[in-house]
């Protein structure tokens, strides 16, 4: 079946974009309406994973403060769309200049890290992540600017035309809720996102990011500017960040340090090396799946007290006893993660290969 | 007449801390010829080439291109200029196809930022098709028929001494500096190898070679720079430096009669 739906591109894009376009449906009225808040956070999740992976999967810088720029977006948008400054800007607006500001950061927090690689900047860029968390922590005096651990609230919605996504909708007897609104929503930025993630992977910069990945020296005596294509890694991987660190603020209503933890850079990370590094339908499945599977996870708890009367093991501990089995297990099997980019397969079956032939010459050595 | 001086190295020395890699080392090499540079191990032969090429910055001394000076610009830049290298331990990009590798040679001779990438309009496309079509070309060029789809690190060795030197003149070099491109090769190979070296020469790109096989040098370069100790001790045609009595004694040990 997948290989006609290969051979049929306009088919599979037809029913790809009505199953995007029913999804909600399908889970509101299927599972209930908290899914398709699961849904928001899933898109909102490829989105983060699709800009991390500008930076880890194609340049090959590990970066391991992401969320800060995340932090840094819906921040901006807190600050221009509520009323903590008494300032309420249009979405529109917001949220470009929230992108670019994280851009900028990007390019700061870059600039210093030129040098180092691997072990040494996923520290440093641990650091960065962590120091704006406590910025943002700690900047309620003597100026008050994030109003500390207790956040920022009654953030703006989303409104279009005069339509504003923080109320339910009835509309055809059925009453939607804000969820419905702002599924479409990002589901619009985040097909933009994979367009401009693989037109920016199959081009002139892509290739630059890729040679940079393989070897930087080499990559230099191509006549490639590092520092700059590094910045720019860098940099478009913090306009994603920052793009839906806005969305999550106008979505939620409600921000505060601690959704910016280095968990949460740890969790973008993770989606991407489980989906397949480098890979966009593999950096989404990854999004997908460790975004969706602790949510089924909670199922659990219910599971447990119907069939054995009582909870025992609390299902958030389980999320993640699981979660940390199947990364061991997948480190495992499928070291190029589940969907990995056809480079890295190639590259991982090619190793066993050689050991294969090594093996081979070795007893016809013997014999 | 090939007279006309393209590489000007003059007075160059390098010291890493009290060593001193490189002496006052200076070489004229001429627009046309294939110029070899030898010398015994840790002559100071790919610290010349790594100070030439940007990778090191030089203690004392001047680099010229065509009359533009090279010292203290960065490795980009000078590739920009038109000085191409390769590598003495084949540093491919190897886990991107053999094609994939020679069309990021064409970086410095393209343009498309992020907006073209991702626009991808007529002119990007169009760019987009001479850099695939020029890595093509290069490819047959240097013997690697129908091998663009394969990974770099999957190619044979003596391929993947073909490829850096299809990827490095796909940065349109007007001097190739080529770091023992023959190493490890049987006869054979060595003999292809020197006839594409002639090819590129003929085809208006000047030759700069580190090289160990000096009966291949010999053969091949117009003119020879031996090293020794980051000393040049000897400068002319090939003959000549054959009855060097410096490059005897370097080469066979021994004080220089």
């Amino acid at each position: 079946m997948l290989d006609g739906l290969r051979k049929r591109p306009r088919l599979t894009a037809i029913l790809l974009a009505v199953l995007l376009a029913a999804l909600p449906f399908i889970m509101g009225f299927g599972l209930g309406n908290s899914w398709v808040r699961v849904l928001d956070f899933v898109l909102l999740y490829v989105l983060l994973a699709i800009g991390l992976n500008i930076v880890v999967g194609y340049a090959g810088l590990l970066d391991l403060g992401y969320i800060a720029f995340y932090a840094i977006g819906a921040y901006l948008y807190a600050w221009l769309a509520s009323p903590h400054f008494g300032l309420h800007l249009p979405f529109w607006l917001v949220l470009p200049i929230g992108a670019m500001l994280a851009g900028v950061f990007g390019v700061l927090l870059g600039s210093p890290t030129l040098r180092l690689r691997g072990d040494y900047l996923a520290i440093v860029t641990l650091g960065f992540g962590e120091i704006i968390r406590i910025f943002m922590n700690n900047l309620n005096a003597p100026f008050n600017l994030t109003n500390g651990p207790q956040g920022i609230n009654l953030i703006d919605p989303v409104s279009v035309a005069g339509f504003s996504f923080g109320k339910p909708l009835d509309i055809f007897g059925m009453t939607l809720p804000p969820t419905y609104f702002y599924y479409y929503l990002f589901l619009a930025f985040t097909l933009l996102a994979i367009f401009v993630a693989m037109r920016l992977q199959d081009s002139r910069i892509g290739r630059a990011w890729a040679a940079i990945r393989e070897d930087e020296i080499a990559a230099a005596a191509m006549g490639i500017n590092t520092r700059n294509m590094k910045l720019l890694a860098f940099a478009m991987g913090a306009t994603f960040g920052g793009l839906a660190g806005g969305l999550f603020a106008a979505f939620q209503g409600f921000i505060s340090p601690e959704s910016f933890n280095l968990w949460e850079s740890i969790l973008v990370l993770c989606m991407i090396v489980l989906g397949g590094m480098g890979n966009i339908p593999g950096v989404i499945l990854g999004a997908v799946l460790l975004t969706v599977i602790p949510e089924a996870l909670r199922y659990l708890g219910d599971l447990q007290r119907a069939t054995l009367g009582h909870v025992v093991v609390d299902p958030s501990d389980l999320r993640m006893l699981l979660f940390g089995v199947a990364l061991v297990a997948m480190m495992l099997y499928r070291p190029a993660g589940l969907l990995p980019s056809r480079q890295r397969k190639r590259e991982f079956a090619a190793e066993d290969g050689v050991a294969e032939q090594e093996q081979a010459d070795l007893y016809d050595a013997k014999a | 007449m090939s007279a006309m001086s393209l590489l000007q190295v003059s007075g160059v020395t390098k010291r890493f801390g009290g060593l001193a890699a490189l002496e006052d080392v200076s070489l004229d090499v001429r627009s046309g010829e294939i110029y070899g540079l030898i010398g015994p191990n840790g002559a100071g032969k790919t610290t010349l080439f790594n100070c030439m090429t940007g990778l090191y910055s030089l203690t004392s001394g001047e680099v010229k291109l065509d009359g533009a000076p090279l010292q203290g610009l960065k490795p980009h830049q000078i590739v920009a200029c038109g000085f191409a290298r390769t590598f003495q331990n084949i540093r491919l990009f190897a886990n991107m196809t053999a094609l994939e590798n020679v069309m990021v040679g064409r970086h410095a001779r393209s343009r498309a930022g992020i907006l073209g990438a991702v626009l991808r309009g007529r002119g990007t496309r169009a760019e987009e098709t001479d850099i695939r079509d020029k890595a093509r070309h290069l490819m047959d060029y240097v013997g690697l028929h129908n091998k663009g789809r394969a990974l770099a690190g999957h190619l044979a060795y003596g391929d993947q001494r073909r490829l850096e030197i299809a990827r490095a003149l796909a940065t349109e070099p007007k001097l190739l500096a080529l770091d023992e491109p023959v190493a490890g090769m049987n006869p054979s190979e060595r003999r292809q190898m020197s006839e594409l070296f002639q090819r590129v020469r003929d085809g208006g790109v000047t030759l700069l070679l580190i090289e160990h096989d000096v009966k291949l040098v010999m053969g091949l370069c117009d003119r020879v720079a031996v090293l020794d100790y980051g000393r040049k001790i000897a400068e002319g045609d090939a003959a000549s430096v054959q009855q060097d009595t410096a490059v005897i004694a370097a080469y066979l040990g021994g004080s220089p009669a």
